[in-house]
């Protein structure tokens, strides 16, 4: 066990002691004693960038399961250290920022500490993990840790609401995840990521390569709150602010960004790659922008927000995977897209975090996040409406922040989309630019909207529940950082570019990359009168167009019923699916034992009759029949017209004497195919049962007793005809086809020389085969005691009661 | 309770019931050579028995027997496990039986059959178990 994976672990391991100093240390909210875990980790992660600079990767490996081929592999590349950075950064910020914003004698810390450490190191897991089902692990940790601080006010329903909303979506797309990883084993033998990138140029000829591709999407998909499935992340907005600003801004919900970076070398190369990570992406993109708009809870246009920016990663990620298809690395123009999706990544968790911090301050000290309520906060909270100016610019690309590099860029990637010559792109690739153009706008026009109408407008005092101040300094610092964050990587962008990006493109693109080279990723402010500074210009004079006339056209989203939106579609699809399968289930387990048994005779009459059909087994050959004799026939015809008047007689007495008969002409075939033992045994048998039979008959209570003929059913009939003729074909066909002869010989010749007995069916159930009747006869002692204890154990019941 | 005359009938069972058991032993003892054996001779057995409850009733014949048949159940099962189990003393497989030829004095030659302990514990095994059941139900009001 390396360092690396102590890393990666630890805070799962220091969860433990997290209840210990919540019990002990009372007076000390427990989220000091957190905090020092992220920043040393931060601090460790940072060492290795030297080495991930020089395009070195380390990779350390410990076994788990060696024998399936699972060993917990650690690999820190540039782009799993990229996201380990960030969650190990901004988790240090909302551990900090939690202590100011959770009550130290309200909440329970100790629970909220652990299940975020417990995110922490699943999230960790996640990122630096090679080995798919270690990753799959970890994936499937951060989905429960979620659900938990999802949940963490669970007395409240919306919150149970919320949390069992994303359980089920993002659990659903883990699964169909593992099942790609499964897929993806079959295809190439080995569950490491390296391995599999070594395979990929040979592997999208495989069958199973395009069903592998689509259940990782949909892993990917659900995670990161992809169209349709972002449905779970505006109900995750119920969990505490710190929560949804660590989770449900910067980490949890790029998982499925990383994975489909991570995976990009894989499947980068197919066009339904492109199509779907571009297009749903692109989808997402507007969708969620769009939608934003209609929302009033401030954490609500965030969410809607957050599912917008991530749609736009996806794409840019979709696009850059087109770049796979050119080779020569000198005029690959279309590497900006991935260039631009790491950038922005990073962008939105900076601007994002302390945006959501924003809304929790707000929260907090003015006790609503409806912005209907809001207004005129600029001069009660300067510092907050600083951090919150700097955020929400950022978030519409505005210069000078870094929003607006990574918006010009993705322009570029989506501009250049057009100058592709694969795919079809030629004549549809044009959508690409306008559809961006679009989103941006409307991306513009909810983050004006966010900013103005919380800060500037009328002041409401009357709708407020406190008086709305400026909020304690430390929750103000964790912003504060994001936001400069924000300031110095729009100033100097090329800060990030050697260190960071340039590795993780490294790692997204491996095969564009010769021995020795690196990708040259230059950032630049201004780069002329080119057609992403117009688009800018556009974007920025029609949203503020659009937002001067908000009011006359905001009712337009009322056009839209309510009953198409995917949120009553998703609860309606809950509801329907229960009430479905209750009624299924209720329709055919009627308690009923008769229907029961048509069931398992219809089964078995179906089952039966297609094997003898499809196997071409039924035979009838009569080489192998003895004569019949008069006797036979006589005795048949007894069988035959008792049991036929069992069915017509009215008395239940004269069915049972009737059964009797079946009983003893049975005995007496027995006698005829000289079988003694049976018959003598058959005799005394059919004697007690016949006996048992009348003493049960005897019992009947009065009110049941009125005895009428048995009712007749079409069905009844069809199915016990249906089992007789199937019993009959398949009696005929064995007999019509033995292979082999019998072993009696054996028996025959044995039976005075081995076991000194004359009897040959007393010598095979005592001797040859006595373990058969060592079991029947504690058959015949269990059958006896339970008859003794059910009739006395009712009796001790009835005294009792 | 009405206690019926019941003179014919007890008279006539005085004298059957040894026939009938009789009958039940040779027919549990000629088993290995002739039709019979374990099963069927236990049966029998308890047919006598039965023949005596109609004819008496419970307590009279528990007094005349008193023997619980559980008991007898759980003694049959020893004897065929034990049987079966014994031979793995002498290294052999489970149920592995062994006969000899004895020349005894008084009764001449005699075979000799370990199969033979066996369907005692069947015979054993089914008088318990066919007892225990009629007479639970006879008991049960």
């Amino acid at each position: 066990m390396s360092l690396l994976h102590i890393a990666i672990v630890s805070p799962l391991l220091y969860s433990i002691f997290i209840p210990i100093f919540y019990k002990n240390f009372h007076r000390i909210h427990t989220g000091w004693f957190v905090l020092p875990l992220p920043v040393l980790l931060l601090i460790y992660f940072l060492s290795f960038l030297t080495n991930i600079t020089k395009q070195n990767t380390v990779i350390e490996s410990m076994q788990w399961i060696p024998s399936l081929g699972i060993n917990f592999t650690a690999k820190a590349d540039g782009l799993g250290l990229l996201f380990a950075l960030l969650i190990t950064g901004i988790g240090a910020l909302v551990v900090s920022y939690s202590i100011y914003y959770l009550a130290k004698d309200k909440e329970k810390l100790n629970t909220f500490y652990v299940y975020l450490l417990l995110f922490m190191g699943a999230m960790l897991g996640i990122v630096l993990s090679d080995n798919l089902v270690v990753m799959y692990a970890f994936w499937e940790l951060t989905s429960f840790s979620s659900f938990l601080l999802i949940g963490f006010w669970y007395e409240r329903d919306q919150s149970r609401y919320g949390a069992q909303k994303s359980m089920l979506i993002t659990v659903f797309g883990g699964l169909s995840m593992l099942g790609g990883i499964i897929l993806l084993y079959i295809m190439t033998g080995t569950f490491s990521i390296t391995e599999i990138i070594h395979q990929s140029p040979v592997l999208f000829q495989h069958d199973l390569f395009v069903p592998a591709l689509i259940c990782v999407l949909l892993g990917a998909f659900t995670k990161s709150a992809q169209f349709p499935f972002y449905i779970w992340l505006p109900d995750a907005m119920e969990a505490p602010t710190p929560v949804s600003a660590y989770l449900h801004s910067a980490t949890m919900v790029k998982a499925g960004i990383y994975l489909v970076a991570r995976l990009t070398p894989v499947f980068g190369v197919s066009s339904v790659w492109f199509w779907l990570v571009a297009g749903v992406g692109m989808i997402t993109l507007t969708w969620g922008s769009v939608f934003a708009i209609k929302q009033t809870d401030l954490k609500g246009i965030l969410a809607f927000s957050t599912v917008s920016q991530l749609g736009m990663i996806m794409s840019l990620l979709g696009v850059g995977s087109a770049a796979l298809h050119y080779d020569a690395l000198d005029n690959n123009i279309f590497t900006v897209a991935v260039t631009a999706a790491i950038f922005h990544l990073i962008n939105h968790a900076t601007f994002k975090g302390s945006l959501f911090m924003v809304a929790g301050i707000i929260d907090h000290e003015t006790g609503t996040r409806d912005i209907r309520k809001l207004g005129g906060l600029m001069h009660f909270m300067p510092i907050t409406f600083t951090i919150s100016l700097i955020g929400t610019f950022s978030m519409a690309g505005l210069p000078p922040f870094n929003g607006f590099l990574s918006k010009e860029m993705f322009f570029t990637a989506m501009v250049r989309v057009t100058q592709m010559d694969i795919f079809n792109l030629e004549t549809v690739g044009v959508l690409f630019p306008i559809i961006a153009w679009v989103a941006s706008i409307f991306t513009f026009l909810y983050s004006m909207m966010l900013f103005f109408k919380t800060f500037t407008g009328k002041h409401q005092p009357e709708k407020l529940e406190k008086k709305p101040h400026e909020a304690p300094l430390g929750m103000l610092i964790p912003p504060v950082i994001l936001v400069s964050l924000v300031i110095i990587f729009g100033l100097f962008p090329n800060l990030l570019s050697e260190s960071l990006i340039s590795p993780a493109m490294a790692s997204i693109l491996p095969s564009l990359l010769g021995a020795g080279e690196e990708f040259v990723v230059h950032i630049s402010f201004w780069h002329g009168f080119t057609i992403e500074v117009f688009m800018t210009l556009g974007v920025i004079l029609l949203g503020i167009i659009l937002y001067k006339t908000l009011p006359k056209w905001i009712k337009a989203y009322g056009i839209m019923p309510k009953k198409f939106s995917l949120f009553h579609l998703y609860d309606r699809l809950m509801e329907g699916s229960q009430s479905v399968s209750y009624k299924v289930t209720n329709k055919y387990m009627t308690g009923s034992i008769h229907s029961y048994l048509v069931y398992i005779f219809a089964f078995f009459i179906l089952i039966l009759l297609l094997t003898l059909y499809w196997k071409e087994a039924f035979r009838l050959d009569s080489s192998n029949v003895s004569s019949i004799g008069i006797y036979e026939c006589v005795l048949a015809l007894f069988v035959v017209v008792s049991s036929i008047s069992i069915l017509f007689v009215k008395s239940r007495m004269t069915s049972i004497i009737l059964l009797g008969a079946v009983g003893y002409t049975v005995s007496l075939y027995y006698v005829l195919f000289r079988a003694p033992d049976l018959a003598l045994t058959q005799l005394v048998i059919e004697t007690i049962s016949v006996a048992l039979f009348l003493v049960c008959f005897y019992h009947l209570p009065k009110f049941h007793r009125y005895e009428t003929r048995m009712r007749f059913k079409i069905t009844n009939a069809l199915v016990s005809v249906g089992v007789g003729l199937v019993v009959t074909a398949i009696a005929l066909s064995a007999h019509s086809q033995k292979l082999f002869h019998s072993i009696s010989k054996y028996y025959v010749e044995n039976t005075y020389e081995e076991a000194a007995g004359k009897n040959m069916v007393n010598v095979i159930l005592v001797d040859f085969r006595g373990f058969d009747t060592l079991f029947e006869i504690t058959v015949l002692a269990i059958a006896s005691l339970g008859i003794y204890g059910m009739i006395k154990l009712r009796i001790y019941r009835r005294k009792d009661g | 309770m009405r206690q019926p005359n019941n003179m014919i009938l007890e008279t006539a069972l005085k004298l059957l019931l040894f026939f009938i058991v009789l009958f039940s032993i040779y027919i549990f003892t000629a088993g290995h050579y002739y039709p019979g054996g374990g099963f069927i001779g236990g049966l029998m057995t308890a047919g006598a028995i039965v023949l005596l409850l109609i004819t008496y009733d419970i307590k009279t014949v528990q007094k005349i027997l008193p023997v619980d048949y559980r008991i007898v159940t759980a003694i049959g099962l020893l004897f065929s496990i034990g049987t079966s189990a014994g031979a793995l003393f002498f290294n052999v497989p489970f149920l592995t039986h062994v006969f000899t030829h004895v020349e005894v004095p008084v009764l001449g030659d005699l075979a000799l059959h370990t199969a033979t302990i066996f369907d005692l514990g069947v015979y054993f095994v089914v008088i318990g178990v066919t007892m225990t059941i009629i007479l639970t139900i006879g008991e049960d009001e």
